[in-house]
């Protein structure tokens, strides 16, 4: 039996996910990416190896993809976490044509095609409006734990609307309205919102086929699974894996390259 | 002897100055805006008048400016903080031909006739990258407070280049830079080029022209000008001290000086008194 990895060392965290040969997910780890890249990469790699059981003369192809991929040094390769994201989407929802990106610095908009190529991607990782960090920025403003924010913007009765673009003009601006007597969940709401509608028209912008699959860590937001499928008027694909879509793309394209070093004309076929 | 008061409500800081008709500034105070803007107004209006050892009935007009302008109850009028910001800029530079404030959420660029009118202009408040924000933010991912920007910034000796591109994504490269040894000084000397670059840009938009005028909480410390007089290649206006944060007030107040005497010409002072006591009362 072989095994093939993919590293994904994203701007705040870093994921790293091993695959059998029958595409079963057998190790994981989630770690934050601190300013130590190439010791993220590292430690997330050994943690899903010892996750899997696993040691690391088993593994046979490792790619590295996301922001710090060139820190990934044991890596046979790299490729882009949008190739990743389209790859890991499809695979895990079949059906899937477009992918919204949702990390903690930028949020990515992907068509793909019905085999996971990459038809068209547009990213917003110029601006932090309508990115995680905004999630950041209000939890902070608030003083509320990133991991409780969705659960309190689904609370909110009257949403209030922000009308800042900005990241740090929002935070501001849900302070003033904090001290005009706003309630936390109805800000929050707000917030998400917000959020929701700047991704929605990034998604415009490489054009919206169903079915829609909803990646990276902002997925553990349930306030932003609610928001996109408000949005958008259907309901995206999610898992427990949309945080890890980006090394299971990045495994996947690792396993490729294990089958076709073993038979080359094999996988001519398969070949895209 | 008459005096009138300008009141600027910004977003970041409320300044109110007091002025006697032959054009004296014997008052003036600022305060954080916060949240409570009538209350703040309100305070710094007194703070201003008390500074002159004068009471707030001496006061003959009052003008009130910014984005918080209408929450000033007790001013007997509201004008924009271009038009006050333009009056103030061609009372202390009466050549200036354009006008560059940079505020705390917002920046503006505007072009002036002769007469202090404003011909055309930009801004930008959607974007802490190209306000005053920026440097805040930068100096405060260093662990500095914003007064002490401009001493940081005074002994750079080599700029490190900082992309303005976002206030937020800049707390990363910040951060990166410090770790790779630069000096914080240098690295905001490399924020403070990179918000002048994008002040030039709106300065273009409204068709720029010497003389050029330049005020806002960041002119009080020299390297902004310098950096902006190096990249126009041109002499530029600062005013001294601490009134580049007080130019819309002061504009505010001259323009009260000029209302005040209309009034008097058509004789309805009274009536502008009548006024004002009673939108203090509903206040």
């Amino acid at each position: 039996m072989s095994y093939a990895a993919g590293v994904d060392v994203g701007s705040t965290q870093t994921k790293a996910i091993i695959l059998d040969e029958s595409r079963s997910i057998v190790g994981r780890a989630l770690i934050d990416t601190g300013s130590n890249v190439g010791a993220a990469a590292e430690k997330s790699y050994q943690e899903a190896l010892r996750n899997a059981n696993l040691m690391e003369e088993e593994v046979e192809y490792i790619i590295g993809t996301g922001y710090g991929r060139y820190r990934v040094t044991f890596g046979n390769t790299q490729v882009t976490e949008i190739s990743c994201h389209g790859r890991g989407a499809v695979h895990m929802f079949p059906r899937t044509r477009t992918v919204v990106d949702m990390g903690g610095q930028d949020t990515k908009a992907i068509r793909v095609s019905e085999k996971g190529d990459i038809l068209d991607f547009c990213m917003n990782d110029k601006c932090a409006a309508g990115t995680g960090r905004f999630l950041g920025a209000a939890a902070s403003a608030l003083d509320i734990p990133l991991g409780d924010l969705g659960a309190t913007a689904l609370r909110a009765e009257k949403p209030v609307r922000i009308s800042t673009t900005c990241t740090v003009f929002a935070e501001s601006e849900v302070l003033s309205w904090l001290g005009k007597g706003k309630k936390i969940e109805d800000i929050l709401w707000g917030v998400h919102l917000s959020i929701a509608s700047r991704s929605i028209g990034l998604l415009r912008r490489v054009g919206i086929e169903e079915e829609v699959t909803f990646t990276g860590g902002v997925t553990r937001n349930i306030g932003m699974i609610k928001a996109l499928n408000e949005g958008l008027g259907l309901k995206v694909n999610v898992s427990e894996e949309s945080h890890f879509m980006g090394a299971i793309g990045a495994s996947l394209f690792a396993l490729d390259a294990i089958r076709s070093s073993r038979s080359p004309a094999a996988t001519q076929g398969e070949k895209r | 002897m008459t005096y009138t008061a300008g009141i600027d409500i910004g977003s970041t800081y409320t300044k109110a100055i007091v002025l006697s008709h032959d054009s004296e500034i014997v008052g003036r105070a600022m305060e954080n805006t916060g949240f409570k803007l009538a209350q703040v107004s309100d305070g710094v209006f007194r703070k201003a008048v008390a500074e002159a050892g004068l009471g707030p009935d001496d006061i003959s007009y009052i003008i009130a400016t910014g984005y918080g302008r209408h929450q000033a109850l007790f001013s007997d009028m509201t004008v924009t903080d271009l038009t006050a910001s333009a009056r103030g800029a061609k009372f202390l530079f009466p050549n200036t031909r354009t006008l560059l404030d940079v505020g705390g959420q917002t920046m503006k660029a505007s072009r002036l006739d002769e007469m202090a009118r404003v011909k055309s202009f930009r801004l930008n408040d959607k974007c802490a990258a190209g306000t005053g924000a920026f440097l805040e933010k930068t100096a405060r991912y260093m662990g500095y407070s914003t007064e002490e920007i401009g001493p940081l910034a005074a002994v750079s000796k080599e700029r490190v280049p900082i992309s303005g591109v976002c206030a937020v994504f800049a707390e990363s490269e910040v951060i990166n830079q410090l770790s790779k040894g630069c000096p914080p000084g240098d690295i905001m000397f490399g924020a403070i080029v990179s918000l002048v670059e994008r002040s030039v840009q709106l300065m273009k938009r409204v068709h720029m022209e010497a003389e050029f005028t330049l005020i806002g909480g960041i002119l009080r410390f020299q390297t902004m000008a310098e950096v902006i007089r190096e990249k126009l290649g041109t002499d530029v206006n600062v005013p001294e001290g601490d009134l580049p944060q007080y130019t819309a007030a002061l504009g505010a107040a001259i323009l009260s000086h000029y209302r005040l005497r209309k009034l008097q010409e058509e004789g309805q002072l009274a009536d502008a008194r009548g006024l004002r006591a009673g939108s203090g009362k509903t206040g």
